[in-house]
């Protein structure tokens, strides 16, 4: 079979494309079908929707309820602590909407057979802290992937998506999207009258600490490759807060979560010499940010920044004292499998170490850098909020519809709305979807269509690597090593490099300023012009491909507003050194871009935040 | 891991190849068995060890940070609604948990479909499929706008 010549092209027509089959993903495919009863929902995913996105591996806790029912919290007070936490900079009125609608989503989990864990004594769900609930979530994403495959008209799986398509006869409006089946190699083109676009964030945009085997061990999946915002910004979508992205302090090398071990376990951190540090560095974080470090709870990059700073000072490693803790047979318990039900290679690595932590206190350290807008950060796209309350600048017709028409989002890609986690990114999903279903409705006859023309061009493209590498790869004997392509795997460890040392990673301790920022740009758009010469040995490394060239162009977006914004905002996330303070009166603001494809320029600017006032 | 393959147990079939998330199982041609093609993208998720008819895969951890000697073995069983763990240390220490994974048979989730139809106009409200109802509260919260402002918090 020639290159393009013998190769399929496969038409789908739908209403609603869910491109992303996780939580969000899921979440819009059951609202799309009980909001459209007539609609073709249609969801596309790159791998198996049985086990895919963040939650594939399953999940040990659930970190957004209310519990409303009970009083114990309500909207605003979730809204206040997301506040809080994010340095007083998060999209209020999303958070609220997703705070209001969340509870019942919990419930719907409980219905169909995920087991969460009830307080015997009052019977309410067993709370791990304020707004978590435990549950035995091993089976959670197949639970929620049976709902959502009910609601589908159809699920393509192991299908990537490269790029949407727009309106052929209306400006800035959505029409579908473009990829390729992963095994068969055949070209998807699909039609589509409303997108919602529930993509992953992005793991492997910055040097992870393990680059030999270990680097798959990513605090967030490997999976997931940007396409959350890459998809959008390549058709002009305007993002947000891209620069804030997320350091985890988690145990080390198999980053297993600390959640339940503060919260539930009531296990606390030391010194190498058996100190508390937090303390100790109260005043230096004053003075970077102000009262910001008198709130309560204190904001997590603040905790980070003490965590960082006691290392620096030579008194690591920093231990998770759990001896304590660990005596109790039914802690010892949900210690591993809490473990077990998320992070299973927490526990490979502390039985492969002998590491018992009844009887040794566990090493933590502090990740790479991660961008995404579900767990305790909020990068992605900027986006309409709910009719109902919204102020006018934060809306612009329906919700959760970014600036394209058309085109919605939920969970990693919609961004300002941080500590959604697994029930806030379905719930989110679910308002997206119907208010993609409004949409098509109000649309009525006025139906998008795509291009032929701009569709046979990304064929072109999408396939290319398999090209590069079928002609390049005669010129030499044997070996990776070719004057004429780029393996996919090449291109990454250059982007984490890049990332790395420019824009703030570990080797840098975080750490970045303009300067370093120039010459970070300069180096990623000489790595966007390499990516013209990608090669793909096969379609697995045709998806790596894609995969990196959607992690480029988010990696370009990140820089692009961490230099826009001229502050300290999140120490312990990432540091200006050129302006090492927080700023209220200067970017007390959220940043936007819009990348021009066409022009290959970026454009930034200032948006308001607005907060809920009592 | 990450995972590799025990070559006298592995038949095959592809269930580990259908299921990974980040597609690293393939079949190899000469043997016709499953195996990691992608050590390094594996995020030792246990999807394909689970999914495995014949407990053919297993893990050896990370090379660059887990000590030989170790293993994390598992068995999840649908029609039990467990899974069971059994972690045996680098020095021969164990440890054994099961948790429960659903309390519904599986399958039996409804569609989004099988529900009644909203009322006409409800595509307007502010209210998803099964609420206010589902919240177990009379109503769905509301802001109204004037309690939303500018200013530093």
């Amino acid at each position: 079979m020639g290159l393009f010549g013998g190769r399929k092209t496969v038409h789908v027509d739908s209403d609603v494309l869910v491109i992303g089959g996780g939580m969000a993903g899921c979440g819009a495919t059951y609202e799309s079908r009980f909001w459209g009863r007539d609609k073709k929902v249609v969801v596309v995913e790159k791998a198996n929707i049985e086990r895919s996105g963040a939650v594939a591996q399953g999940l040990y806790a659930i970190n957004c309820y209310m519990g409303m029912q009970w009083d114990e919290n309500k909207p605003e007070d979730h809204v206040r602590y997301a506040r809080n936490d994010l340095m007083g900079l998060v999209r209020e009125d999303l958070g609220y909407d997703i705070a209001r609608h969340v509870d019942a989503t919990v419930h719907m989990f409980e219905e169909w057979g995920l087991p969460i864990m009830k307080d015997p004594k009052t019977g309410r769900y067993m709370r791990e802290g304020k707004w978590q609930i435990m549950i035995h979530g091993e089976s959670y994403k197949p639970i929620v992937a049976e709902a959502a495959r009910k609601a589908a008209t159809k699920v393509y799986n192991r299908i990537m998506v490269t790029h949407l398509l727009m309106d052929k006869k209306k400006e800035n409006r959505i029409a579908g999207a473009v990829g390729f089946n992963v095994r068969t190699g055949e070209f998807y083109v699909f039609r589509a009258k409303a997108v919602i676009v529930a993509a992953g964030g992005a793991s492997h945009i910055y040097k992870p600490r393990s680059v030999g085997e270990g680097m798959g061990r990513t605090w967030y999946a490997p999976w997931s490759s940007a396409s959350a915002y890459a998809l959008p910004i390549l058709v002009g979508a305007k993002m947000t807060q891209m620069e804030n992205r997320i350091v985890l302090t988690r145990f080390k090398d198999g980053y297993g979560p600390v959640g339940a071990y503060f919260l539930h376990l009531k296990t606390y951190t030391e010194n190498a010499y058996g100190n508390e540090y937090e303390s100790t560095w109260y005043e230096n974080t004053k003075a970077m940010v102000g009262d910001y470090v008198d709130r309560q709870p204190v904001p997590t990059c603040l905790r980070n920044h003490a965590f960082l700073e006691e290392m620096k000072a030579g008194r690591g490693p920093i231990r998770m004292v759990t001896k304590e803790a660990f005596q109790d047979p039914h802690k010892e318990t949900v210690g591993w499998e809490n473990f077990l039900g998320m992070t299973v290679g927490q526990a490979v690595v502390w039985a492969a170490q002998n590491i018992d932590p009844k009887e040794i206190n566990p090493e933590l350290t502090t990740s790479e850098p991660y961008v995404m807008g579900s767990h305790a950060t909020c990068s992605g796209a900027w986006a309409s909020g709910p009719e109902d309350y919204a102020p006018d600048e934060y809306q612009w017709g329906y919700n959760r519809m970014m600036t394209v028409d058309g085109l919605f989002g939920a969970g990693d890609t919609i961004g300002g709305t941080a500590h959604k986690f697994s029930s806030g990114s379905f719930a989110e999903g679910r308002i997206a979807g119907k208010a993609a279903i409004k949409y098509i409705d109000d649309l009525g006859k006025d139906t998008p269509e795509v291009s032929q023309d701009e569709y046979q061009k990304l064929q072109k493209t999408v396939f290319q690597p398999l090209e590069n590498y079928s002609v390049g790869r005669n010129e030499i004997v044997a070996g990776t090593v070719s004057p004429s392509y780029l393996l996919p795997l090449h291109g990454l460890q250059r982007l984490e490099k890049i990332m790395d040392e420019y824009v703030g990673g570990i080797s840098a301790h975080y750490i970045t300023n303009e300067p370093l920022l120039t010459r970070g740009l300069e180096l990623l758009e000489m790595l966007k012009e390499d990516l013209h010469h990608l090669g793909a040995e096969d379609l697995h490394q045709l998806q790596r491909a894609w995969e990196l060239q959607h992690r480029v162009l988010a990696s370009e977006s990140v820089t692009h507003h961490t230099m826009f914004r001229k502050e300290t905002r999140w120490p312990g996330y990432y540091y200006r050194g050129d302006h090492m303070k927080l700023d209220d009166t200067d970017w007390h603001c959220f940043t936007l871009s819009q990348y021009n494809r066409e022009a290959n320029e970026w454009t930034m600017e200032k948006a308001p935040v607005y907060h809920i006032v009592d | 891991m990450p995972t590799f393959v025990y070559m006298t147990n592995c038949d095959g079939c592809g269930e580990c190849v259908d299921i990974c998330p980040s597609d690293i199982m393939h079949i190899d041609p000469t043997h016709r068995r499953a195996y990691n093609i992608e050590p390094n993208f594996c995020w030792e998720c246990y999807s394909c060890v689970k999914a495995c008819p014949q407990n053919a895969i297993d893990v050896r951890g990370y090379s660059d940070f887990a000590p030989l000697g170790h293993s994390v073995r598992t068995i999840r069983d649908e029609e039990k609604a467990t899974i069971q763990w059994k972690i045996k240390f680098r020095d021969g220490r164990e440890k054994n948990f099961e948790s429960p994974i659903r309390t519904t048979p599986w399958g039996s989730i409804k569609s989004a479909s099988d529900y009644e139809a909203p009322g006409q106009g409800d595509i307007n409200s502010q209210e998803l499929a099964h609420e206010p109802a589902g919240l177990n509260i009379d109503e769905l919260p509301a802001l109204t706008r004037d309690q939303l402002k500018q200013g530093v918090m």
